[in-house]
């Protein structure tokens, strides 16, 4: 298999320049509602702000990969003074906290850097610059790799929960009352 | 399905206990759009005008406005109304920060408190669960601390809570009700807050809120940006750095305090120091103010960075916004910037107006020089400035001893003291303590808008036309080249022709019927901010904001789905002040009541201000005593007010 380049999208995180606002989770929560931007609610963002304004702690975390069990760290960062949680720079969307999953059906939630648009709209929200979208190019093997779609990892989280084959149970029940 | 807004209040009853869930009439949403607008209604509708401000009769309502949660940036303002204390007339004072989106992503436009608790409680709103919950334990807490202590009390460090403190509970007429950065600290709603027994509200939400025509709202979101950051890059030349930019005054920002310290008074609003800024002091203030600012915040969706947190060592941390940081340290004459931080923290956990309090405070200690107040009024005060100060400040907020009189403001204060203590109390509009201003040549549009101002503070007022002429003609036109806000082309002539000196300067320029012109564009983009929950920062108090009469329609007709045009929207602006005029003018207000202090201008023109006066109220449609006409009520839907002012022989056959 030969080698390609890609562009892939990092977004530099610039805790200083945060200014608290959440503008982030607004955009972000209204871009991926269904009709685009019809509703916002910021329970159902992507990035999520962890803010603390007493300690001054404000950190600004992406969703990542579901996790279908919490994991065994424990561990505390202290930072400039400020002690961080233990799951604060973590992307999971996992089951030891509330962060990254839809609100009513809690199934989970993970960032897609907003592909189609010229930049995450985060990036574009937040013009304090905390937020900063940067392009670099990478070597990677031109087999399409496959990446897990809002459905696939929702599904995955059910079928954590009641096993693969109640699922298809429901959906074939499901589609027979079509 | 309700766009923009909910549909929902929470009712709740004190003295019951009961929680009720009701949805509202859409009607309302039409003829005053939401925030200030629906909360007056309210007001007018079921506190009947002889209810006490501290009567289990009186309403309490913290009202969202209506962009609040959409992605509208700066719409985030709480409206509290209520009946004031202090003035006795409906009081409304706003907050900003993160309470109001959140109320609306839990469900709810308005939550609506009447009667009393028998004892001290805070409300829990988590979505559809709304709990009233014992708050024995937070008695005497701080107003910061209490919002903390609840997050953990209830394990939700996400939940956004607006808390009282020990004045609140004690009922002093200053104190405010505060949330993280924000606070609504006009008018006494902390002490009626706390007479109702309510230490805080926590609010967590976590559901959808909705656009009627999402791809247009989010294009004027984006435009709006667009203008923040352009304009930020681009501050307007010839006027002081804080009314350059953006933003509510950025005094977190700005260390150059030359223009306060030097044109505002210290003390009791008397003495001007006019070469007060050295370089030394400047020196000594920037290392103040970098020392305790750890970072610049703002409130939910909006990028400006108004608001600062103070951490200093031997304190807790806090956090403040605007002019607060200088309203202790010129009051107390301290020169130093440092106690102006480390006395607000105090204040700001006790919960207390900014503005009012170190004024109070100030008019005490003139009194005690004056020998109206005695040595035993201060028994175990210390006698250094700042000293002095902390103690009377504790003694204010526990109602001990002198600071029991002192608790009601300086109105109430000064006559219950006597022996001619009401000259002291000289910088009160309406019964209200003012920002310390004191200025020689009378501006004929500051005069109509101190006078008329319900809410009986200027910069809830002013904004839009600059505060003073330019130098130059060319200053001049450069400014009015991008002015695109004007309502009319007109307005860029007045200030074209508006001089420094000479025929065409104050105070006979503005001309009367241009004074009352300006004004009323001035406070139309207030009244729609506070319908709103606009921030006045992003829209009716800077010069050249992103948010203005031509694009507001725009933005609440796409949320809402209402199709409201720029005549529409002026007619909405009309009948919400004239509403809440209504409310006031049934309170007792009188045209009597509606004048600067005295001593605001040194040079002052009797005969001039009130021919402002009677063009200002001609111009609203109101009668020589201020009073809103049978026909100018009805033209705005409120022929039911018309007829209760009627009814009560307020209104009489004109």
């Amino acid at each position: 298999m030969s080698n390609v380049t890609k562009k892939v999208r990092t977004i530099k995180i610039d805790l200083d320049k945060c200014n608290g606002c959440r503008a982030c989770e607004m955009i972000c929560s209204a871009s991926h509602a269904n009709p685009k931007y019809s509703s916002n609610n910021p329970e159902r963002s992507r990035i999520r702000l962890i803010r603390h304004p007493i300690k001054d702690v404000y950190l600004p975390v992406y969703a990542g990969e579901y996790a279908g069990a919490e994991c065994a760290g424990r561990d505390k960062y202290v930072i400039d003074g400020k002690e961080y949680d233990e799951c604060a720079f973590c992307r999971a969307s996992c089951p030891s906290r509330t962060l990254f999953k839809e609100p009513d059906s809690g199934l989970p939630l993970k960032c897609d850097m907003c592909e189609g648009e010229d930049e995450p709209l985060c990036v574009k929200w937040c013009i304090n610059d905390a937020l900063v979208c940067e392009e670099r190019e990478e070597e990677a093997e031109e087999a399409e790799e496959v990446k897990p779609g809002d459905m696939e990892m929702g599904l995955e989280s059910l079928a954590d929960k009641y096993g693969l084959q109640k699922i298809m149970e429901t959906v074939a029940r499901m589609s027979k009352k079509g | 399905m309700r766009y923009a807004e909910t549909g929902f209040h929470l009712e709740i009853d004190l003295s019951r206990g009961s929680i009720e869930r009701v949805e509202s009439d859409p009607k309302l949403t039409t003829l005053y759009l939401g925030g200030l607008g629906t909360n007056a209604r309210i007001v007018w509708d079921r506190v009947p005008p002889e209810t006490e401000p501290f009567s289990p009769d009186n309403l309490l309502i913290f009202g969202t406005g209506l962009l609040c949660g959409t992605p509208a940036p700066g719409a985030n303002r709480t409206i509290v109304t209520t009946y004031s204390p202090q003035t006795l007339l409906m009081a409304y004072s706003m907050m900003g920060g993160f309470w109001a989106p959140e109320l609306k992503y839990a469900g709810y436009d308005k939550v609506i408190f009447r009667g009393k608790s028998p004892k001290l409680i805070y409300l829990w709103i988590h979505n559809d669960k709304v709990e009233i919950r014992d708050a024995a334990h937070l008695h005497g807490k701080g107003a910061v601390e209490t919002q903390e202590l609840i997050r953990q009390e209830l394990k939700e460090p996400n939940a956004q809570v607006a808390a009282i403190g020990l004045a609140g509970e004690n009922r002093v007429y200053t104190a405010s009700i505060e949330h993280g950065r924000s606070s609504a600290s006009r008018l006494g709603i902390g002490a009626v807050m706390g007479d109702k027994g309510i230490k805080a509200v926590a609010v967590r939400g976590t559901k959808d809120l909705h656009l009627a025509r999402p791809e247009e709202f989010m294009k004027l979101c984006n435009e709006v940006m667009h203008y923040i950051k352009a304009r930020e890059d681009k501050p307007i030349p010839g006027v002081m750095p804080i009314l350059a930019g953006l933003g509510s005054p950025q005094e977190m920002l700005h260390i150059d305090e030359k223009w306060h310290t030097e044109n505002f008074s210290w003390g009791n609003s008397r003495v001007r120091r006019k070469d007060f800024w050295t370089k030394e002091v400047e020196e000594k203030w920037k290392e103040s103010q970098l020392g305790a600012r750890t970072r610049l915040i703002s409130c939910y969706n909006c990028p400006m960075k108004c608001g600062a947190i103070i951490s200093l060592p031997g304190m807790s941390t806090y956090m403040m916004k605007c002019f607060t940081k200088l309203t202790y340290t010129m009051a107390a004459f301290v020169d130093d910037l440092d106690f102006g931080f480390r006395i607000a923290g105090r204040a700001t956990e006790y919960g207390v107006d900014g503005f009012s309090t170190p004024q109070i405070m100030a008019f005490a200690f003139e009194l005690k020089e004056a020998g109206i107040l005695t040595d035993k009024d201060f028994a175990g005060c210390p006698s250094d400035n700042e000293g002095k100060f902390y103690w009377l400040l504790d003694r204010i907020v526990r109602r001990e001893g002198i600071g029991d009189v002192l608790a009601n403001g300086t109105h109430w204060a000064a006559k219950q003291i006597g022996k001619g203590a009401e000259a002291y109390a000289h910088n009160n509009i309406k019964k209200h303590e003012q920002l310390p201003l004191k200025l020689g040549m009378l501006n004929p549009v500051y005069f109509l808008m101190y006078c008329t101002g319900e809410k009986a503070n200027i910069t809830q007022i002013e904004g839009q036309f600059p505060q003073a002429p330019f130098l130059t003609m060319e200053e001049r036109e450069d400014f009015v080249k991008d002015w695109i806000h004007v309502p009319d082309e007109k307005f860029k002539q007045y200030l074209l022709d508006w001089e420094i000196r000479g025929e065409r300067s104050n105070p006979n320029y503005p001309t009367v019927d241009m004074s009352a012109e300006i004004v009323d564009w001035q406070e139309m983009m207030h009244y729609i901010d506070d319908a709103l929950g606009m921030c006045a920062g992003l829209s009716s108090f800077p010069l050249k904001p992103p948010y203005h009469i031509h694009n507001l329609p725009h933005f609440i007709s796409a949320a809402t789905g209402l199709d409201i045009d720029e005549a529409g929207l002026t007619q909405v602006y009309n009948r919400n002040r004239n509403l809440i005029r209504a409310i006031n003018i049934r309170r007792g207000l009188k045209r009597a009541d509606e004048k600067p202090p005295e001593d605001h201008w040194r040079k002052r023109f009797p005969e001039l201000e009130e021919k402002l006066l009677d063009r200002y109220y001609e111009f609203k449609g109101w009668n020589h005593d201020g009073i809103p006409t049978r026909e100018t009520l009805r033209a705005l839907d409120l022929g039911d007010v018309a007829e209760d002012l009627g009814r009560r022989g307020i209104i009489t056959n004109e």
